[in-house]
């Protein structure tokens, strides 16, 4: 089963090579139904009519595209744009796709939502949505996650949610997605499994990367409109990767537009200290990880190697199985970025546009600082700003030595 | 040296191999065959062992952390082989371990060191043209599950490739041990039967002589993983091999 091979070719949720269904027996005939109750939402009208409604009225859809003058100004390159995803309702991308899947497992009849979360942004979302639809919620969340994201773990439980602490492996995103689908194994008859990114088995990370697109759609439309052109380049951080795709996914035929990846390159390039599946050494190779065949950080033998970044939501061993093609293509470059970058990145955002981004998304402003004085005024490029940053102000302030001192260490 | 069961029902012993350690997992492996285990199944350890209820979980960590590696496991095999000719010998495993090896690659150790099937347990049968190609071509038994979930048309798809036994899961869930046998048991069975003239093994939660002897009633054979599993985590090394034979050779009771 090496990349290219042909294995499955037959199967739908292929992305060239990756991606594929590589599950337990026990949940194929869940898939199944999820696969065509999802087809069925997609062609149903009222589905989209109040997807799109509770977007807008509850979400505060469409978000800005923000032209960060004062960041363009200092770093005297291209021009800078922060597609403004942090403005969502609970203060990321991810309520696209919870709202998105929380309404298609209402209509599926299922009244027990399970989830998983690394940073908390998903885990957020899908208790807000379980809160809004009246449905049950148990979240499972590492329990080195639930330290760091502590404010979310407080958000959960607040709107009505069952945190599950995780304690297998190193205590993060992808312990908590195994223990997430060994509760689903178990209860698969009544219970909807939100995963929260562009990840898993088919038809989830089509479906995901389907409830995301919005933000593309909007982005296109709004950059045409306030520059009058399409950008030169896109920039997004990529966990899982479904902030990235839902960017990416409708200038993939704008052949022009350059899509920039930004992994998490945390404190070194040796395995066990980044979680950077695309680096060409010490980086991911194809393998199935929790349901798809994607690059997957791992040893000689096939086991899956720990990873390490300072933000939860990039800590993860594998990536999206869309990601592993458009990067064997070509079509999407992926870089990383230190968690030392990422963190100065977030002083330089707050004090210069008012913005303090999530940790997440501050890897994908580091890039934008990096490149943006190597491009031409004339070039346009544009950050997909997917979340905001005050879960992570406890690791701010330790990393940045906020308490107490009178000047940020940056 | 082929999947056979010689009484009704027969027994399939799971052992995660390399916990508590390699050599005591051979030791535990043929005083199971000696006391009338049928197959064994030797389970490569793996980091993410999302099938797997807290036992097995806990086994595999300490293998893993031992550094015990697909490879180990092809020359346990082996040696089991050359130990044990007429046994039944099945290599149980998640995907990524294989993938990290090559498929042909894999099914050509396996069948070299004298194993007899292979089952994974994140393949299902629509992702399985390469590595059914690779098996048949080293003459293996593939080995698939079928779930209580399982419509029949899965089913019979499953019954369709599979060589050796059928995997019947007892119930839906994780592995780990129960308190009876689940009532999804017998109905999966009875429809499986419709499409396969295979023997059929119950798994997940058989863990003692009742269970078995109630699997007896609708299957052709027991596989016990987790008490087996529990046992062996409870019981000095040097001990194991013996408190494992007792256990076999009490199921048949």
């Amino acid at each position: 089963m090496s990349a290219g091979s042909t294995i499955g070719a037959a199967v739908a949720g292929r992305f060239g090579a990756y991606g594929g269904r590589y599950v337990p027996e026990t949940l194929m005939a869940a898939l199944e139904e999820l696969e065509q109750a999802y087809a069925l939402a997609q062609k149903d009208a009222a589905f989209q009519a109040e997807l799109d409604n509770l977007l807008h009225h509850y979400c505060g859809r469409p978000t800005p595209l923000y032209f960060a003058k004062r960041l363009t100004g200092q770093l005297g390159g291209a021009k800078i744009y922060l597609k403004r995803e942090d403005l969502l309702h609970t203060g990321a991308h991810k309520i696209n796709n919870a709202l998105g899947q929380g309404l298609l497992a209402r209509r599926m009849g299922k009244q027990r939502i399970i989830a998983e979360t690394g940073a908390g942004q998903h885990g957020v979302a899908t208790a807000t949505v379980c809160a809004l639809l009246g449905l049950e919620c148990v979240v499972y969340m590492g329990e080195e996650d639930m330290r760091r994201q502590e404010l979310n773990v407080y958000r959960m439980r607040l709107l009505g949610a069952e945190v599950r602490g995780v304690s297998a492996g190193s205590a993060t995103l992808k312990d908590a997605i195994n223990e997430a689908m060994r509760d689903w194994v178990t209860n698969v008859r009544t219970t909807y499994y939100i995963l929260g990114s562009a990840l898993g088995a088919h038809p989830y990370p089509t479906m995901v990367r389907d409830f995301h697109r919005v933000i593309s759609r909007e982005a296109r439309a709004q950059m045409l409109e306030q520059e009058g052109k399409l950008p030169t380049a896109i920039v997004a951080c990529v966990g899982g990767g479904s902030n990235a795709i839902g960017a990416f996914y409708e200038f993939l035929p704008d052949a022009k537009v350059q899509l920039i990846g930004v992994e998490a390159g945390g404190r070194g390039t040796a395995l066990g200290e980044h979680a950077a599946r695309f680096q060409k050494v010490g980086g991911g190779l194809p393998g199935v990880l929790q349901g798809t065949y994607s690059y997957v950080l791992q040893n000689d033998a096939g086991q899956v190697s720990s990873t390490h970044s300072v933000s939860a939501g990039l800590d993860y061993a594998s990536v999206g199985p869309e990601h592993a093609m458009l990067h064997d293509s070509g079509r999407a470059t992926y870089v990383s970025c230190s968690d030392d970058a990422a963190l100065k990145a977030t002083v330089t955002l707050s004090r210069t546009e008012g913005i303090l981004p999530a940790l997440e998304s501050a890897h994908a402003v580091a890039e934008a600082i990096r490149l943006a004085p190597t491009m031409a005024k004339t070039d346009v490029l544009m950050v997909n700003l997917s979340g905001r940053g005050d879960k992570d102000m406890g690791i701010l302030a330790r990393e940045l030595q906020l308490e107490g001192a009178s000047e940020v260490k940056a | 040296m082929s999947i056979s069961f010689r009484t009704k029902p027969g027994i399939v012993a799971y052992l995660t191999a390399g916990d508590p350690d390699l050599s005591t997992t051979r030791d535990i492996a043929l005083a199971a065959i000696d006391n009338g285990a049928d197959v064994i199944e030797l389970g490569v350890p793996f980091s993410d062992p999302l099938a797997d209820g807290p036992v097995i979980q806990r086994a595999s960590e300490r293998a893993v952390a031992r550094g015990v590696r697909l490879t180990d496991v092809l020359e346990l095999a082996k040696q089991l082989r050359v130990a044990r000719p007429a046994a039944g010998l099945v290599l149980f495993s998640y995907l990524n371990p294989v993938v990290r090896m090559g498929m042909g690659a894999f099914c050509a150790r396996a069948a070299g060191v004298g194993a007899d099937g292979v089952l994974l347990t994140d393949m299902i049968v629509e992702e399985a043209a390469e590595y059914l190609e690779a098996m048949k071509a080293n003459g293996l038994a593939p080995i698939f599950l079928a779930a209580p979930t399982s419509p029949d048309a899965r089913l019979k798809a499953i019954a369709g490739v599979s060589q050796g036994f059928v995997y019947a899961i007892s119930r839906v869930g994780i592995t780990g041990t129960q308190q009876k046998v689940a009532g999804d048991a017998s109905e999966l069975v009875t429809r499986l039967r419709r499409f396969t003239k295979l023997p059929i093994a119950v798994g997940f939660g058989i863990s003692n002589a009742e269970h078995v002897k109630a699997v007896g009633g609708f299957a052709d054979a027991a596989i016990i993983g987790s008490a087996i599993v529990a046992l062996i985590e409870k019981t000095q090394p040097a001990d194991a091999a013996a408190a494992v034979g007792q256990f076999i050779a009490e199921l048949r009771a």
